[in-house]
């Protein structure tokens, strides 16, 4: 039951006072810069885009400094704010095999056309804090090396010539892609919808999930067929112009995640596929996205059904981070009515209770006496 | 090919302002059904599409609501380009597809259970049907009850559907699911949401 | 006749490709460097909205939404009478102003050559620049894999 109570306006003024007095912090150190979260903390920014699901930096920026650096609350103002734009269109599907490609590597093919491109990774790197980066010290150009630009095709049209790999998933021809934007979800939902919400899903639940995949629970043996970050090209097709209209570029990370199938009455065995694609500079959460999207398949694979991981309601009804925090957050405004009411049951159980307990003891003392 | 600049001109001039306006019309239409709600000419479409029928078009639809035009619009290419270029509007497959549907020619249009009457769980999916009428006074007159009527209201829309008091009827009998429409005329604007009854007038 | 069309078409296309890479910044400088006529009828915008972004399945196969991008529009129309039009990511309501003037001018076939000449082609080049360096740094880190022979033969 909802109450209304009213009250706490002066409380509420100021602590939102206070919080932005906190937020700016000690008025001697300089106040950050948008562009200084955009260059510097590009993952942070990159991540709240992702699971606001908007691509915008400036905004990502803004909603990370108006949250105090708490991510699940830039997330939240991200998506609040992507409420009040219109929409214009759906734009045509990226072409990942034509990124410009920042970084690419194969856990599957050693010499894959293209090759092994490190990039910018925290692979390799010690773990060591760097004392020198909180002196500010300057930072050296990376090192070019000239060569022709290779065609990198995706590692999945490698297996496929063979035809030892499942095809690039298929939708019946007349599907129109679900959006879980426009209308509420429903299980069982098609694999479109569901990469859907995984994309914008929460980064440490999908980990956790993909992780107990490979512990275990649901475990379908996965290798990294292939990651790739890059810049894609958007086009979008609009009544007043005779082509698709071109709207620049956005960074996205691919993940192809290479499975075992041990093959059924139907089908050869083959290797089969989870895929993720997110917003971003995100490998962690594009190979967890893999992991829960091969996991959730289950059913298509004939696979029982076991783990958290395959179970598509219990996933993706739990992935998002702004609906989970609402939900849990909640808690705390206030219930005093519920919690009255509770509190009345409580007593008046309590009381027939001790009523029992003492007519109880009053017969016993009855018995004793006879 | 590249659309004609008719297509291209007679949107809002102010375009957050005049939906604004055309949203608040059509609310307190949808909320006191009967009422008559006076609004300026916002929108200048080309014809058949009619001036406050593309106000409210422009108010209401977007990309993500599923338009249908009657045969009168259907066929101007430059009514469906300039829906297109104004509103975003992608056009419905079928009437029983759209969000919205325009009729230019009420007189002439498909029953009303052919649209989208919505579903159990979602009557909101229903379609709204945005008709367009000369005026709201030389019709037969429609004696009005229910949700947002204090007693009885009174309106005489021009050139209705067909049978369209039989017609209202069954709609009410489909409730929770079922159509509501909102009545386009010249200068102003009524509604008739799926709670309004249309009591019959005794001759 | 087609193919000219064509022809044209892609060209047009290329010119907004290249305006939407670019930054605000960057066209308005060259737009007041080279004098460019910056009147124009708005018919439209700018205003900023979403598109959704698609990938495909498994990188080929079904479409899928994946997420929205703010993108900021334009229509206008030049006094000579043509219409341009721009949409381009992000929020940047005069880059997309002038980019739909540009779209405008560069249908004028007296104008087009100074378009392409003093706006589309230093931010073609600038960005052909940006893109080489990206990808030779890219390649500075490609793993050259090399064998340890042991023992012999």
């Amino acid at each position: 039951m909802y109450v209304a109570v009213k009250g706490g306006e002066a409380a509420i003024a100021n602590a939102h006072r206070l919080l932005a007095d906190r937020r700016r912090g000690d008025r001697s150190v300089p106040a950050l810069r948008l562009d200084q979260i955009v260059e510097q903390l590009a993952l942070g920014v990159d991540r709240v885009m992702s699971e606001g699901s908007l691509y915008d930096r400036e905004l990502a920026a803004l909603a990370i400094v108006q949250a105090r650096g708490d991510m699940i609350e830039a997330i939240f103002l991200v998506r609040a704010y992507r409420t009040t734009l219109p929409r214009f269109g759906y734009t045509r599907a990226v072409e990942t095999g034509a990124m410009l490609v920042e970084r690419r590597v194969s856990a599957t093919y050693k010499d894959l056309p293209g090759g092994q491109l490190l990039g910018p990774t925290f692979d390799y790197t010690h773990r060591l804090l760097d004392p020198e980066l909180a002196a500010g010290g300057d930072v050296e150009e990376p090192l070019r090396r000239e060569n022709e630009a290779e065609a990198m095709p995706r590692v999945s049209a490698i297996l496929a010539r063979e035809g030892l790999i499942e095809p690039d998933g298929d939708m019946p021809r007349d599907h129109i892609p679900g959006d879980i934007t426009r209308e509420p979800l429903e299980f069982p939902m098609a694999r479109d919808i569901r990469l859907q919400a995984l994309s914008r899903g929460d980064e440490g639940f999908l980990l956790a999930l993909g992780y107990s995949t490979q512990r275990g629970y649901a475990r379908n043996h996965p290798f990294v067929g292939e990651v790739r970050i890059g810049e894609v090209e958007l086009e979008l097709d609009v009544p007043e112009l005779p082509f698709a209209v071109p709207l620049g570029s956005i960074r996205v990370t691919e993940c192809q995640m290479v499975n075992q199938f041990k093959g059924s009455a139907k089908a050869p065995p083959q290797f089969t596929r989870g895929y993720g694609l997110v917003f971003g500079q995100s490998e962690r959460k594009a190979m967890a996205m893999a992991l829960c999207d091969r996991a959730l398949r289950a059913t298509e694979f004939g696979e029982d059904v076991v783990a958290a991981a395959q179970d598509e309601e219990f996933v993706i009804s739990h992935s998002d981070n702004v609906q989970a925090t609402g939900f849990v957050e909640h808690l705390k405004l206030p219930h005093y009515v519920d919690f009255q009411a509770e509190l009345d049951l409580v007593r008046r159980m309590r009381a027939e209770h001790d009523a029992r307990e003492n007519a109880g003891k009053a017969e016993e003392k009855r018995e004793a006496a006879e | 090919m590249e659309i004609a600049t008719q297509s291209i001109e007679g949107g809002f001039a102010d375009p957050v302002f005049n939906a604004q306006t055309v949203f608040r019309a059509v609310m307190d239409a949808m909320a006191q059904p009967g009422s008559v709600q006076p609004l300026p000419a916002f929108a200048h479409p080309p014809a058949p599409l009619s001036a406050m029928a593309g106000a409210v078009a422009l108010a209401l639809c977007d990309n993500d609501t599923p338009l249908w035009l009657d045969p009168a619009l259907q066929i101007s290419a430059a009514v469906k380009s300039w829906l297109g270029f104004h509103a975003g509007a992608p056009l419905a497959n079928t009437p029983a597809d759209a969000h919205f549907a325009l009729i230019a020619a009420p007189a002439e249009m498909m029953a009303l259970d052919g649209f989208s009457q919505g579903t159990q769980d979602y009557p909101d999916r229903s379609t709204t049907l945005i008709l367009q009428v000369s005026d709201l006074t030389s019709g037969t007159p429609l004696l009005l009850q229910g949700p947002g009527i204090e007693k009885t209201a009174t309106i005489a829309p021009a050139r209705m559907p067909r049978h369209f008091v039989e017609q209202w009827k069954q709609n009410s009998q489909r409730f929770p699911r079922g159509v509501d429409i909102i009545l386009a005329a010249a200068d102003s604007i009524a509604c008739l949401p799926r709670t309004t009854r249309i009591k019959t007038m005794e001759a | 006749m087609r193919g000219q069309e064509a022809r044209e078409q892609a060209e047009r296309k290329a010119v907004m490709a290249t305006l939407a890479q670019s930054s605000g910044d960057d066209i308005v400088r060259l737009w007041n460097e080279a004098g460019l006529p910056s009147e124009a009828e708005l018919l439209r915008g700018p205003e900023t909205g979403l598109v959704t972004v698609r990938g495909r399945i498994g990188g080929g196969g079904a479409p899928f939404n994946v997420g929205e991008a703010t993108v900021t529009r334009a229509t206008v129309r030049v006094p000579a009478g043509q219409v341009g039009h721009c949409y381009a990511l992000g929020r940047d309501r005069e880059k997309a102003r002038l980019s739909a003037i540009a779209d405008a001018l560069w249908q004028d076939p007296a104008r087009r050559g100074e378009i392409e000449a003093r706006l589309v082609a230093p931010l073609r080049a600038a960005q052909h620049e940006a893109r080489e360096k990206r990808r030779a740094e890219t390649a500075a880190t490609k793993v050259d894999f090399f064998t340890m022979v042991r023992g012999e033969d």
